[in-house]
């Protein structure tokens, strides 16, 4: 768990790619330490909390994954509103999986925010010997798209930490509270807003 | 798409994502399909682009509007009661962590050309200018009884048997003369249209308390709450929770068209060459037309606006009846309006809506009482609707079909329908006993 920092801030993370990229394993990996070589799609988890420090500040990342609504590009706006960052996640041995990932970037493009932290994730870094994405092509994409870039495997744990640290990094600094004031039901520890707030008065 | 399924909803509006949700949490295998490329069909939210494009063609939309995106325009616009059913069902199934909330600054009532604040509780009633002096006194006394009353305490009940007295009849004990009768039927128990006056006062009785509850909860000025990004979030929440739960999705699938067998019994759903089959269909009348019927037909105003709705302390969200009789109608005429502060307008915009049933061959007419309370209007569209109601019979075919949406600014009747097809599709009730605490906005 994360140390206390001086600083509190929520920040909603969503993972885009194709099915198979490894985008739950991604989570999974990050949030519990876990792997599964036949990763099933976990029922009733795709909203994951997790905290990380940097510097003084505590960020808490609230981690929607897609909920298997990638499959048929039937994912909602709601998936993107108010997203701080982005995980576009491709797999290294599988080329579509590149070519589609540079589809879902234009997506959020056009349907995120334009000050989100976008992140490309070159993942099953583990599987070299089935490669088929040279990560020269994509740092470039990269760099020309405002993302940074990283190859990871959820496998191993190559660079996962290291990704949604550099996320965290990157956030920016006087970023207002990703939540929206508004009522809370769902939890009784919710961040306190003040009552003139959710109660327009 | 090859596959069997339990379940195959059509259309995504918020009674068909609400079931796919609850099924698919029942561990039903539900596939969910749209013809639109968009959630939602008709109680979706627009963007300004989309309103336009649906409304007035070619047209663009002019800039003094401000940004397309910053507009939520609802095409079913409601309040949500904050105790109400819809909230336990959120509660239930916990989608309310997809979605934010915020009270509803106001809640108006119309009576002879003015709006007045609708008092719910008997202190309210002492200081409201909608009644005189001994009419006060008498509503007090009225709203103690219903504030009071427990099914389970006959002490509460003062002699009377609500399931079997009239409403009428509990009115004229109090000696409740006909402008509060109305203030409370249709402004507080919501009722829309006066047969309630002869039915169990019972049911009008829970109706208020759930009014007076409901306000009490946020301490706001109004019983309801709304979304931040306007309704159109509820379905995606709920779909989200289908997905969540196993639900497929499947956006802009032209045709959908429901298969039968010899017998009668819907078997699957075709669309571009490919059948998948299921036991069971849930759709909007939309899927089906030759298996609903009409039963009405709604006429809304749709009003850009730079100002609040004048007389209701600026109120930045506001719901204002207009009961039927103040009118001379059968039907009420309902006004919401919604702002920025719920995030469905740039700063400065307010969205109106004037909405009722139609009873005339002039539609737009039967809307000037509510148009005349908004002072001027940027913009306004006028459509209306045909509303449709299922006249087949589930056991024999197999087809579960939700009601047009009605004209009311709130929940109560549209999650009464999806509770009602729930109970049909898996042949349980479904439990809300959920702890409402939860939605305490008091946490500090
Ligand atoms: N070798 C290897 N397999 C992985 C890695 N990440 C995910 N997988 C496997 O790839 C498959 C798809 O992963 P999943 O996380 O479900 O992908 P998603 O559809 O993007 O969520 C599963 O069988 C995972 O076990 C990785 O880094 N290395
Ligand atoms: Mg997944």
């Amino acid at each position: 768990m994360a140390t206390a920092g001086t600083n509190q801030r929520q920040a909603k993370l969503v993972l885009l790619g194709d099915m198979g990229a490894g985008k739950s394993s991604l989570v999974l990996r990050f949030t519990k330490g876990q792997f599964f070589d036949y990763q099933e799609s976990t029922i009733g988890a795709a909203f994951l909390t997790q905290t990380l420090s940097v510097n003084d500040t505590t960020i808490k990342f609230e981690i929607w994954d897609t909920a298997g609504q990638e499959r048929y590009h039937s994912l909602a706006p709601m998936y993107y509103r108010g997203a701080a960052a982005a995980i576009i996640v491709y797999d290294i041995t599988n080329p579509d999986s590149f070519t589609r990932a540079k589809k879902w970037v234009q997506e959020l493009q056009s349907q995120g925010s334009s000050s989100l932290v976008m992140a490309l994730a070159g993942n099953k870094a583990d599987l070299e010997a089935k490669r088929s994405t040279k990560p020269e092509e994509a740092q470039a994409y990269a760099e020309e798209n405002g993302l940074f870039f990283m190859e990871t495997s959820a496998k191993t744990s190559q660079n996962v930490m290291e990704l949604f640290y550099e996320i965290a990094k990157r956030l920016p600094k006087l970023q207002p509270a990703a939540q929206p004031a508004g009522i809370s039901f769902s939890e009784r520890s919710a961040p306190p807003a003040s009552k003139s707030s959710m109660c327009c008065v | 798409m090859d596959e069997e399924y339990d379940v195959i909803v059509l259309g995504t509006g918020l009674k068909e994502c609400i079931l796919s949700g609850l099924l698919s949490v029942d561990r039903l295998k539900v596939l969910h399909m749209d013809r639109n490329d968009y959630y939602g069909g008709a109680s979706a939210s627009l963007t300004l682009n989309q309103l336009w494009a649906k409304y007035r063609g070619t047209e663009k939309p002019p800039a003094s509007l401000g940004s397309n995106r910053e507009y939520n325009v609802d095409l079913v616009p409601k309040f949500m009661m904050a105790n109400g059913t819809l909230v336990r069902v959120l509660i239930h199934t916990d989608v309310t962590k997809y979605l934010s909330f915020k009270a509803v600054d106001g809640s108006f009532v119309y009576k002879q050309g003015k709006i007045y604040k609708v008092p719910a509780t008997d202190v309210e009633a002492l200081k409201s200018p909608l009644m005189g002096l001994f009419e006060k006194r008498r509503a007090r006394k009225f709203f103690i009884y219903v504030q009071d009353y427990e099914e389970k305490e006959p002490r509460t009940h003062e002699g009377m048997n609500l399931r079997a007295v009239k409403t009428k009849e509990l009115f004229a004990k109090f000696g409740i003369e006909e402008n509060t009768i109305d203030f409370i039927g249709h402004a507080l128990a919501l009722h829309r249209d006066d047969d309630y006056l002869n039915q169990p006062a019972y049911d009008t009785v829970m109706k208020v308390k759930l009014y007076a509850e409901s306000l009490a909860r946020f301490a706001g000025g109004s019983p309801y709450i709304y979304p931040l990004y306007g309704l159109g979030e509820l379905p995606q929440a709920f779909a989200r929770l289908s997905a969540v739960y196993g639900g497929t999705y499947m956006l802009a699938k032209p045709d959908c068209k429901v298969e039968f067998d010899e017998s009668g019994k819907a078997v699957g759903v075709t669309s571009e060459g490919e059948t998948a089959r299921a036991k069971k269909i849930v759709c909007d009348p939309s899927y089906l037309p030759n298996k609903v019927k009409k039963v009405g037909k709604v006429v809304r105003a749709i009003c850009i606006m730079s100002h609040p709705i004048p007389d209701t302390n600026d109120a930045q969200s506001v719901q204002v009846i207009l009961p039927q009789k103040q009118l001379n109608r059968k039907s009420d005429v309902y006004v919401f309006c919604c702002s920025f502060s719920h995030n469905v307008a740039p700063k400065g915009k307010y969205i109106a809506f004037v909405s009722t049933e139609v009873e005339t061959d002039n539609p737009e007419r039967e809307l000037e009482a509510g148009l005349r309370l908004l002072g001027p209007i940027d913009e306004k569209i006028i459509d209306t609707y045909e509303r449709f109601k299922p006249v087949n019979e589930s056991s024999l075919d197999n087809c579960f079909i939700s009601e047009s949406y009605d004209p009311t600014t709130h929940f109560e009747t549209t999650v009464a329908d999806v509770l009602q097809m729930y109970k049909g599709i898996t042949g349980k009730e479904l439990d809300l006993s959920v702890d409402l605490s939860h939605a305490s906005a008091a946490e500090e």
